[in-house]
């Protein structure tokens, strides 16, 4: 009976969400306040509705309620309960339902926190977010319901994808989904302010820290997804270019650069419809990758074939979305042009190079993801693009931005003393020179370390000259506001990040062999002994696991237990062992035996050694802890909607 | 018409962002065409289909009882067929989670003679998607058997 009920919650929400996308546009279009005032009741009503849906499905998975499809699909009887409330994302129909829930999240919050904005606006922001809902709503409704009945009731389940039974999978996809749904807040906006036209200005003003905070939850997500391939996968890699990653990774470029371009346009009015076209495009993408990673259309158009309504559904809605933002944005974007000049020296320039080199990396990712599919459309043949493809281009792409970054911070807007610039770029060169020489003695002379020591300086160094350089010249209280704190975390980050992959890349030292019990390999400075391999069990598995001890300079440093799992209904996984480290991981996967019956004898194993790989993460934490920073500036928390006209004014005089 | 400042300055800015807009695309072109792998199976490959490619991906199923390892390193060798062919490879390295008998699975590498030398092997799903691609090429070799592949499988892949 329950699982009826959390279909008809949907349908109750749907219900809902229609009221609250169109009356409020009509209200606003009228100025009808009694139809504007439905906006916030609507959505917390969909909310509740949306989130008694989710319950009921995970309670249906808590207590094995096996007649339900979707449960019977992807849990059983042995599967811890946590995994159990995982696989509730753990595939397609449920990972939507999450991704209804995290809007329903951010819409309430938008609610919540849009009471001091102008009437008109915040019931068009909230109207956009009610229209998104709308579409996703049907979608699971009509292509996907979680909530579909198996009848006669099975007595047990099938098995949560075992690659997914990890601490890191349970926490990865509801992070990931809120940054991708946090950009439908930037789109709402920009939406409303397309809608609104010369009227509503500082709506960009409104939408950075939420933008911000988007974006930070999505550089968490791929930074969990790529420590969750990395120590799960077995391979050692934490990033392969491969299309479920590339969808995460473009809407998080073309965010980066919104959150750059909202800057420019909110302090100096410029770049407007540049603004508005990102915020689309972060939001388009998001959409996209929703829909390729989750309905399986990536590899080969034919895969609509399995469920056609689904492949429709998908192209008429990214059609709608995109086709309709883009028509209103051809209409209405003349109106928002404007704003204040800039010479070619200035920080605008610098901005707009970093911009224009995030988007055209989201293209070329974009195109690389997408090509498989052009190829089959043309009969081209099976193509696939390699990931050296991506590994080419992408640096390429980001050596301005690794150039300029030190730069930024240091010139005004609007005009720029080419002075500063000559004395710092004197400063930045022999930092990143002299670190650069020093680390050549270190790396055994590897051209990609040395590059890796010398960008990492020629960023961090920036980044600790302005540091001094606000110190000096602004009184104590004013010195580092949030936002710019934000900043300097985040570029910061990025020196970190590129020292995690340039030196782990260049001096990581990989090796498969074939080892029997008692036999040592020499990797790096340390040496690993294979101790034979046993039997071991899980809750829902069985394994074998190595022993492997290492030690350097005949000291101990550890044990290691790589195991080789192998789950109820025959899923084979591999559980590789890290030892983690500051300066280096050290990493070991079972390959297999080499006798298939004896499990006691040799094995193959994957031996890493791999430097500085920890930086990777540690880079992206930070970027993502700038984001958080950035968002929770004062200049942001919003004012009477009359008190902002001033305060842009005395703003502008500022900056 | 006089050039006036602005007008020249617009001009610059046109001009610089075409000339970087032709340096992309030439540099996107050269590496998609260094790095497109086309799919074949084996019987494509006898059919000559395989010439042109440098590299390409071989896609088939693993032929029952052919999987040989060499007894003191990591080098295996196996034979992929499908429908209406058979290709013998040969790989050195670790195998992934699923690689067993009639197991589909895609390899990456260059012909040497009659002989595929693999540089990767990906059995389906281990990696973070299996291409369905797959699925199509084999359609015929599967004819009269059942992919027990689930179609939701790649889906489950966040």
């Amino acid at each position: 009976m329950t699982p009826e009920l959390g279909q008809l919650a949907l349908i109750l929400a749907l219900l809902l969400a229609l009221a609250q996308g169109v009356l409020p546009l009509i209200g606003a279009w009228r100025g009808n306040r009694a139809l504007m005032a439905v906006a916030r009741p609507a959505a917390a009503g969909q909310a509740v509705f949306v989130a008694m849906a989710f319950a009921i499905l995970v309670w249906a998975f808590l207590h094995f309620d096996f007649s339900v499809q979707y449960v019977a699909d992807n849990s059983n009887l042995e599967l811890p309960w946590y995994y159990r409330i995982a696989a509730v994302w753990g595939a397609h129909e449920g990972s939507l339902l999450l991704w209804i829930l995290i809007l329903n999240v951010w819409t309430v919050a938008l609610a919540a926190f849009s009471q001091k904005l102008p009437e008109v606006f915040a019931s068009r922001v909230l109207a956009v977010m009610g229209l998104i809902a709308v579409g996703f709503l049907a979608f699971i409704i009509f292509t996907s319901n979680p909530f579909g009945r198996l009848l006669p009731m099975p007595g047990d389940g099938a098995d949560l994808n075992p690659v997914l039974q990890d601490p890191g999978m349970t926490f990865h996809p509801p992070v990931l989904y809120t940054g991708y749904v946090g950009f439908s807040v930037a789109f709402a906006f920009a939406i409303a302010g397309l809608l609104g036209g010369e009227l509503e200005q500082a709506w960009v003003r409104w939408a950075r820290p939420w933008t911000n905070v988007a974006w930070a939850f999505l550089t968490l997500g791929i930074v969990a997804g790529s420590w969750w391939a990395y120590a799960e996968l077995g391979w050692g890699g934490w990033w392969f270019w491969d299309p479920v990653e590339n969808a995460s990774f473009m809407p998080w470029l073309v965010g980066l650069g919104l959150i750059h371009a909202q800057a420019i346009t909110e302090k100096r009015g410029s770049l407007r419809a540049w603004t508005i076209l990102l915020s689309i495009f972060a939001f388009s993408l998001s959409l996209l990758g929703t829909f390729l990673v989750r309905s399986g259309v990536l590899t080969s158009v034919h895969a609509f074939a399995s469920d056609p309504r689904r492949g429709v559904f998908i192209l008429a809605f990214l059609t709608i979305v995109v086709g309709g933002s883009l028509l209103l944005y051809a209409l209405r974007a003349p109106k928002v042009a404007g704003g204040k000049a800039f010479k070619l020296v200035s920080r605008e320039t610098v901005l707009l190079i970093g911009n224009l080199m995030f988007a055209v990396a989201a293209a070329m990712v974009l195109l690389g993801t997408l090509f498989p599919l052009i190829g089959d459309a043309l009969n081209l043949g099976r193509i696939s693009v390699g990931p050296p493809y991506f590994g080419f281009l992408f640096p390429l792409l980001m050596l301005p931005v690794v150039l300029l970054m030190p730069f930024g911070p240091f010139l005004r807007w609007g005009k720029g003393e080419p002075a500063v610039l000559k004395s710092l770029l004197l400063r930045v060169s022999i930092a990143a020179a002299a670190c650069a020489i020093v680390a050549a003695f270190f790396v055994d002379g590897q051209p990609k370390a040395i590059v890796g020591v010398a960008a990492a300086t020629w960023i961090a160094i920036g980044v600790l000259l302005y540091v001094y350089k606000r110190w000096r010249e602004v009184p104590r209280g004013r010195r580092y506001p949030a936002e710019m704190a934000g900043m300097l975390l985040a570029h910061m980050g990025l020196a970190v990040f590129v020292v995690g992959v340039l030196l782990s890349e260049s001096l990581s030292v990989t090796s498969d062999v074939r080892m029997a019990p008692g036999q040592t390999q020499h990797i790096g400075s340390y040496d690993f002994r294979f101790d034979g391999a046993h039997r071991t069990t899980g809750p829902n598995w069985r394994a074998d696991q190595g022993t492997v001890t290492v030690t350097r300079d005949r000291k101990p440093v550890t044990v290691m237990h790589p195991q080789k799992r192998t789950y109820l209904r025959g899923q084979v996984q591999t559980e590789s062992a890290v030892d983690a480290g500051i300066f280096r991981d050290l990493y070991v996967a079972l390959g297999e035996p080499m006798d298939a019956g004896n499990i006691e004898g040799a094995w193959s194993l994957r031996l890493y050694y791999k430097p500085f790989i920890r930086w990777i993460w540690g880079g992206g934490v930070l970027m993502m802890l700038g984001g958080f920073t950035c968002a929770a500036d004062k200049r942001f928390r919003i004012k009477r909607a009359a008190a902002i006209a001033d305060d842009v004014l005395v703003q502008e005089a500022r900056a | 018409m006089p050039m006036n400042p602005t007008r020249k300055r617009r001009l610059t800015i046109v001009l610089s962002i075409l000339a970087a807009a032709i340096v992309a695309t030439v540099l996107v072109v050269l590496a998609l065409q260094n790095n497109m792998n086309y799919l074949l199976t084996p019987s494509q490959v006898q059919s000559g289909e395989a010439a042109s490619y440098k590299t390409f991906r071989l896609g088939g199923m693993v032929k029952a009882g052919s999987i040989q390892r060499s007894s003191d390193s990591l080098k295996v060798t196996f034979t992929v067929v499908d429908a209406g062919g058979a290709m013998p490879v040969e790989y050195t390295g670790i195998l992934p989670d699923l690689f067993r008998d009639n197991q589909s699975v895609i390899a990456t590498g260059h012909m040497d003679n009659a002989r595929f030398i693999a540089t990767e092997v990906l059995a389906k799903h281990d990696e973070t998607y299996m291409p369905k691609e797959l699925k199509d090429a084999m359609a015929k070799a599967h004819a009269n058997k059942k992919i027990e592949e689930s179609p939701t499988a790649q889906d489950k892949m966040p």
